[in-house]
Formats: structure tokens, sequence, C-alpha cells
């Protein structure tokens, strides 16, 4: 094999003072790039090797602290700003209840980065494939022995004199060390490929299922599974295969009082409006009437309504046949319907019908003033001007 | 009988070479295991799957197939959970405390230990989250923007938990990974088999006893010693938050870190030397794994257990000088009430039979020591259901108070948790080194050079 592929020329030893005696001399020889490879860390040799202290602990006060900070500064943006919770009426910045989160989180950040720092940064591994590995010599020095590689990349490095100087050292065994040579491997063979189907399928079996079925499965089904029937279900509980039940014949509902003249067209004379036009009642009917009656009748009762063309036209309230038609009328004819308007009793309670009636008197007296009405109005004007 | 003290005994018995150590250590990975080993890993996994199906008939039909109901909520649920974490606080005590005060003797045991710590935080973990009745949803334990727009409460002690024993758990899993790293390559050098040299291969990272990644490797394995030591105190601290942050008679009390910590490293000691008696014996460790480790646990055995029983005396003596009534009430209740039974076998095998260490005889006889920490495991168990139902079975109101009796499903996910735990015991000491080769190799003698041929001349 080429010189140009050595990669070291290594030395096994015995005896824990002959290593170290080996590290030491060839550190005074002045080479640079060696190793020693021990089955345990030997007392010493970092001096012997002329090496100072290890920094990784740097790592690990930054990451620790950093930790530190994070936490804390998180605990109080989600307890104190973000998602206030009262506990107890403690404060939301507690300081002394966050201290043992902050800890914990200290030690987690800081040994997991000491731990990724050494293992990545400091170590540079994995590296299976490193020349020594696979050799006798390593298989020596995982064992029991003591081995010392100078490599070929040092300055001072010439082969012959290297062996000389570590057998001189008491070696008992010397040999070089070759670079492996390069491999090739071809990446989409055959079997990779079914390997990647395979891994496909599976994955996407596995996330199918795990979505669409494992979640309903009963105890994780979220609650979305109970035993209980909705308003519109089937049932066979009950003859009728409903499971909603209808009211038993004459329920009243809360609030509503039967209307005894459904049906009928004459308005009885009994029914008498029994609101007093206050403000309130007029503007409840303004509101109910703009919501109910408008998109037929009208905005102000005149019959031009916003259905115009899709839907019957609804006649005017301001003609003189409603002008004359009795408050009860009007709101029979809200309560029972007429013609095609149907029966609005269910949608408007019954104050809110006869506040309707109130406002479309109102109307009706706008759009067909008497002369004293248009004085008033006149005098109010005017007297607001002169203010 | 006279010992000679003055002399330092040595770690590693019989005077076996570094060849022999890595052969014994790693031959009980290499033979088939014998049909004893089958029996009891049939047996292990059988408990359990016992667990398994108590587990999943707790999924199914709700925590209503447990005892627990009001006023005693908490059950066994959480005393599993606490008697696991506590057995877990040993191997952390042996790997790092140990380490930092220059205990070599830990070498022979730590890994094992060690491994101990991770299976019984695994076992622990489970108790919580199934005692929550919906499992799946324990996530939401987790800060992580959801949903909801909803936070932990960080100021709960239960969220404490949550941290404490998932960091414990990373944690003691990268300590444990750590020292796994030059064992792996050792292994690997040793491998014969592709398969196995392969698997080693990998997790091995490609190790290569280089002297420049031990002097870091040595650093990083201090540092974190020095992170675990004060993890695993606050572990069990944190434990004792849940009761003692809590404003129930017999919970609401500041001795509880020290008594539950001292309580965890006692139990914990205890259940590995349970099991160390039978593996240095099975695995044909006796040489690395000496009476004298044995020794040396029981008097922390003896340590630990006289310290809990103080604490047992001084809970007494503090609900009398508080002069609060009901403190008062549960203290007397405890050892007087309804689980007086529970509470004498709790002192009796806590205080009382670990004495038996002050004599030499007894902390080196395998079985007296034997008999003695599965009492102590028995009495840790008791320890932490005392603690729970006592307080709670007396509740404020007479109308309130009852009684907690477990189901069989209760009992089924208790001896499933020992199934899970021994189950992994068992696998673990016929796939992994069971002592740390690259540790043991340090401390035998001759390992380091001497003071002529060595390093100590500046």
């Amino acid at each position: 094999m080429a010189d140009n592929n050595l990669y070291c020329v290594s030395a096994l030893f015995d005896t824990p003072d002959k290593i170290i005696n080996a590290a030491r001399k060839t550190t005074e020889a002045g080479y640079k790039k060696f190793d020693v490879n021990t089955p345990y860390p030997v007392h010493g040799m970092d001096k012997a090797m002329g090496m100072g202290q290890s920094k990784i602990g740097y790592i690990t006060l930054f990451f620790g602290l950093s930790g530190a900070v994070f936490i804390f500064l998180f605990m109080w943006w989600t307890f104190a700003s973000n998602y206030n919770i009262v506990v107890g009426g403690k404060p939301f910045l507690s300081a002394p209840a966050f201290i043992p989160i902050t800890f914990e989180t200290t030690v987690l950040f800081a040994a997991i980065s000491t731990f990724v720092g050494m293992i990545a940064v400091f170590f540079k591994l994995p590296h299976n494939s490193h020349p020594l590995h696979d050799t006798e010599y390593m298989k020596a020095v995982s064992g029991d022995k003591f081995g010392l590689v100078i490599e070929a990349d040092d300055e001072q490095f010439e082969r012959n004199k290297v062996t000389e100087f570590l057998k001189s050292l008491g070696a008992f065994q010397v040999a070089d060390v070759y670079l492996p040579e390069k491999e090739t491997y071809k990446l989409f063979t055959s079997g990779f490929v079914i390997f990647l189907i395979i891994l496909a399928i599976v994955t996407s079996a596995a996330t199918y299922i795990t979505l669409n079925k494992l979640m309903y499965v009963v105890p994780f089904s979220w609650m979305e599974v109970q035993p209980k029937l909705n308003a519109q279900e089937e049932s066979d509980i009950f003859t009728d295969g409903k499971g909603m039940r209808p009211p038993v014949d004459g329920t009243v509902a809360r609030g509503e009082l039967p209307y005894p003249f459904y049906g009928q067209t004459n308005p009885p004379e009994v029914l008498s409006n029994p609101t007093v036009p206050t403000k309130k009642i007029l503007e409840l009917g303004k509101r109910k009437f703009l919501t109910f009656c408008s998109p037929c009748h009208g905005n102000f009762a005149q019959g031009e309504s916003r259905l115009n063309g899709q839907f019957p036209t609804g006649p005017t309230l301001v003609s003189g046949k409603i002008i004359n038609y009795p408050d009860g009328m009007i709101y029979h004819i809200i309560t029972n319907g007429q013609n095609v308007m149907p029966s609005y009793m269910h949608q408007i309670n019954r104050e809110e019908r006869w506040a309707i009636v109130d406002y479309v008197r109102v109307l009706q007296r706008a759009q067909n003033p008497s002369q004293s009405d248009i004085q008033e109005v006149k005098k109010e004007s005017s007297s607001n001007v002169t203010k | 009988m006279s010992v000679d003290y003055s002399k330092e005994i040595p770690l590693v018995q019989g005077r076996l070479t570094m060849a022999e150590l890595d052969e014994a250590i790693a031959k009980p990975m290499s033979i088939r295991p014998g049909k004893i080993y089958f029996i009891a890993l049939a047996f292990t996994s059988g408990l359990l799957l016992l667990g398994v199906l108590g587990v999943s008939l707790t999924f199914y039909f709700g925590i209503g197939e447990w005892g627990n109901n009001q006023p005693v909520a908490w059950g066994w649920g959480i005393t599993n959970f606490v008697f696991w974490v506590g057995i877990a606080h040993a191997g952390t005590l042996i790997s790092a405390i140990l380490y930092l005060l220059r205990q070599k003797w830990r070498t022979g045991i730590s890994r094992f230990a060690e491994a101990m710590t991770i299976f019984a935080v695994m076992c622990a973990g489970i108790f919580p989250i199934i005692h929550t009745g919906r499992p799946w949803l324990a996530g939401y334990l987790l800060p992580y923007p959801n949903s909801h727009h909803l936070w932990p409460n960080f100021i709960s002690p239960l969220v404490w938990d949550v941290f404490a024993v998932s960091t414990y758990l990373i944690v003691s899993a990268i300590f444990w990974y750590v020292g796994l790293i030059p064992d792996f390559a050792t292994l690997r050098d040793r491998a014969v088999s592709k398969i196995k040299k392969f698997v080693y291969s990998l997790f091995s990272l490609g190790w290569r006893h280089s002297n420049r990644h031990w002097r870091h490797y040595e650093k990083v394995y201090m540092i974190l010693a020095g992170l675990a030591t004060p993890l695993v105190l606050s572990v069990h601290t944190v434990v004792s938050f849940d009761f003692a942050v809590a404003v129930l008679p017999g919970w609401h009390s500041t001795i509880f870190p020290p008594y539950f910590v001292a309580g965890a490293i006692f139990s914990g000691f205890a259940m590995v030397v349970t099991a160390l008696v039978f593996m240095r014996k099975v695995l044909g460790l006796e040489n690395v794994i000496t009476i004298d480790h044995l020794d040396r646990m029981n008097k922390i055995i003896l340590l630990t257990g006289s310290m809990v029983g103080y604490a047992y005396l001084m809970e007494f003596f503090i609900s009398w000088y508080s002069g609060v009534p009901t403190e008062q009430y549960v203290a007397i209740n405890r050892a007087f009430g309804e689980y007086a039974w529970g509470y004498w076998i709790m002192v009796t095998c806590n205080s009382l039979f670990p004495q038996l260490f002050w004599f030499r005889k007894f902390r080196r006889s395998i079985p007296a020591m034997f008999i003695v920490v599965v009492l102590v495991n028995v009495g840790m168990w008791f320890e932490r259901f005392i603690i729970i139902a006592s307080s709670l079975h007396r509740d404020f109101l007479p109308s309130s108070w009852g009684y907690f009796t477990p189901t069989w499903v209760d009992f089924s996910i208790l001896l499933g948790s020992f199934g899970l735990f021994f189950t992994l015991v068992l696998l673990f000491s016929r796939t992994l080194p069971v002592v740390t080769m690259s540790e043991i190799k340090g401390v035998v003698e001759g390992a380091h050079p001497t003071h002529h041929g060595g390093d100590h001349d500046g």
C-alpha cells in the first residue's frame, strides 16, 4: 500500500507506567498530532500529553443559565401576562413558587447541552469510519492494553524515525495503520427502494388508522359517542319512530296564553288595547314592525316594500280602511293572519303585538296629519330655531 | 472478631486482571441464559401482563374500577407513584453523590443501580398518568401553545411533579448512556457476530478510548454528577410538596422534604440490595460486587432508616407542640385509629428491623440482609399508604369519614408495576454490561501509574 495512505504509526504498551512515560517523551520530542488510547482514563495523562483543563464546563454554565432565564420569563409571560390564572388570590408573578420549575429546567438544559456538546462538538461523534476502528490496535486498547499513535499529518513525521522512536519507548508492538479505502455505495438499491415503499405504506396506514379510527375507539372517543337521542334523530324506542317527544295536547308554553279567537274572521269587540303609547312602547313597536312587518308592508307601511315583485305586495296600512279599524282588529290580523299573511302568534308575543299596533297608529297619523298636528309641528320647529 | 480498619479493602476481590474482568462482565451477554432465567422472566412478565389487564380495564371502564373514592381520593395510585420514585433515588445517589464524595466502591454497583433508577422512574411515571383517568390527555400537563390558549398552573405542586420527574428521567438516562459509551466500544471490539458488532458500533458512536476524549469525558461525568445530585434531592422534595403544600392535617408539615428524601434513599437502597443479592450470584460477579459492597450499603440503610424513624417520632412531637387539635387528632388516629395495623407494620419494618445492621454479622449475612431489605420495601410502601390514607380518611366533617378498600384491579396494577420493573431488570442483566467496565478497570490494583514511573513529580 502506498505511503500516502498511511494514517499513523501505532504502538502498544502493557503497563500504565510505560504509557505515561511514552506520552511524556512524545510530548518532549515535539510531536503535536498524537493520541493516547487507554481502556480507562489514566491518572496524570492529561499533564503528560501537555493538555490543560477541559473547557466543556462553559457550555454547561451558559445553557444552564439560559434555561433558568428562559423558563422564568416564560412562566412570567404565560402566568402574569398571556393568560392570568387566579390561584388562591396570590400575585401573578409569585417568584418563590416558580423556583422548583426554574431549577428543574436549569438542570435539564445544562445536562442536555453538556451531553450534546460533548458528543457533537468536542468529540465529533458518531464517527464509526475512523481509520483506527477494526484494527488489532483498537481491540487491544479496548481491553487491557495502552496505546499511543503518532499521526502521519504531524510536521515531524518520518515513518522510520517514528517507528524507531516508539520501539525505544518500550512498546511491545508497533504497527502501521492505513486509511481505509474509499467505499462508494449506490443510494437507490432495490432493497432500499422496497424499504422506502414499505415505510411509506406503513406510515400512511398508521396515520390513517390513528386519525380516523383509533381516536374514535371507545375510551378515546373524546365524548363524541354518547348514549342519548338528539332532537331530530330516529329511534325505535317510541312507536312513532321519532327521537323527539311532542308536547302533550293542551300544553301551554311559558309566557304564552292561548288566543281564544283564532280562526275567526270578525274581531270581537272585547279586544281592547291594554298598552299606553309611551316612548318605550313605541320604540319596541317600531323595532318589531321593522323586523316582521316591513318586508311586505314597507318601512312606512305604505305597501312599497323591498320584497316588491317577488312576493304578493302587502297592502298599505295607512289608508282610510285600516285607519278606521279598531285596535283589536289590527291585533287580530297580526295574531290570526289574513289571506296570504300567516299568523305571527308564535314569533311575536302579546305585548309586542300591541306595541306594533300602537306604532302603526303613529305611522297613520304621521302620513295623514290634521291641521292642528301641522301647527303643533311648526310651533315646535320654530321654537327650536329661536333657541 | 478483629478487623484491620487501617488497610483499604480491595474493591475487586480475587486479584482479577482487566482481561478477566472484561470476560466476567461480558459473559452474561454472550451465553444462552439458563432455565432459571427463563422461569424468572416468565414469572415477571406474567405479573406485567396482569398489570396490563388492570390498566386496560381502568382505561375502558374508568377509574371507578379502583378502590379510590371520597374521602380517600388518592388511594394506591399515588402510593405506588411515591413508592417507585423513592426506589429510583438509590441509583442516582450511588452514581452521582458517591462519585462526588470519591467513594470508589460505587463503581461495582453504579451501573446496576442507575438502571434500576431508570426502570423505577418509568414505573412511577405510569401511576399519576393513569390516575388522571384520561391518560391520553396527559399532554395538557406540558406547556405548549394548545388550541385552548391555556397554560399549566405553574405554581401547582402537581405541575412541579411533571417537570421534576421528567427531568429526572431524562438526566438519569443521559448519565447512564454517557457511562455506557466506552463499554459499548469495548463490547464492539469483543463482538464476533456481525449483528452484535453493528448494534454495539451504533451505540458506541465510534468511541476510540482516546485520551483527548477522556479528559472531556471525565469532566462531563463530574458535571453530570454535580447536576444530578441536587436534582435527585429536588425530585423527592417536589414529590413531598404534593403533600406538604396542601393544608391537610398530617400532610402540612415542613419535615416532609427531608423525611421523604431520606425515605427514598432508604427504600431505594433496600431495593438495590434485594436485586443485587441475586444478580451477583446468578451472573457470577461475586468478586466485583463483593460482600463489602453490600456491607456498605447496609450501613446506609441503617443510617437512613434511623432518620426515617426520627421523622416518625418528630411528627408526634410537632403535632403536640403545634397545639392544633386537628393535627393532634390525626397523629393519634394514625397510630391508634382504623389504620393502626398499617402504621405499626410501617414502624416495625422501617425503624426496628434495620437496627439489626448495627451488628456486623447481620450486615454481612446474605439471608439476614435479604429478609431485612424485603421488610424495608414492605414498610416503605406502607409508609406512603399510611400518609395518604390515614390523613384523608378522616375528613373535617364526620359525615364525610370513610375507609379505603382496594379492589383486585388495584392489586393487579401494583403487581404489574413490579412485573414491569423486574422484567426490565432481567432483560437489562443479559443485554448490557451490569458493571461499568471502563470504571472497574480503573480501580483494580496497578491500574494507575506508580509514583516513580508516573506523573506525580510536579
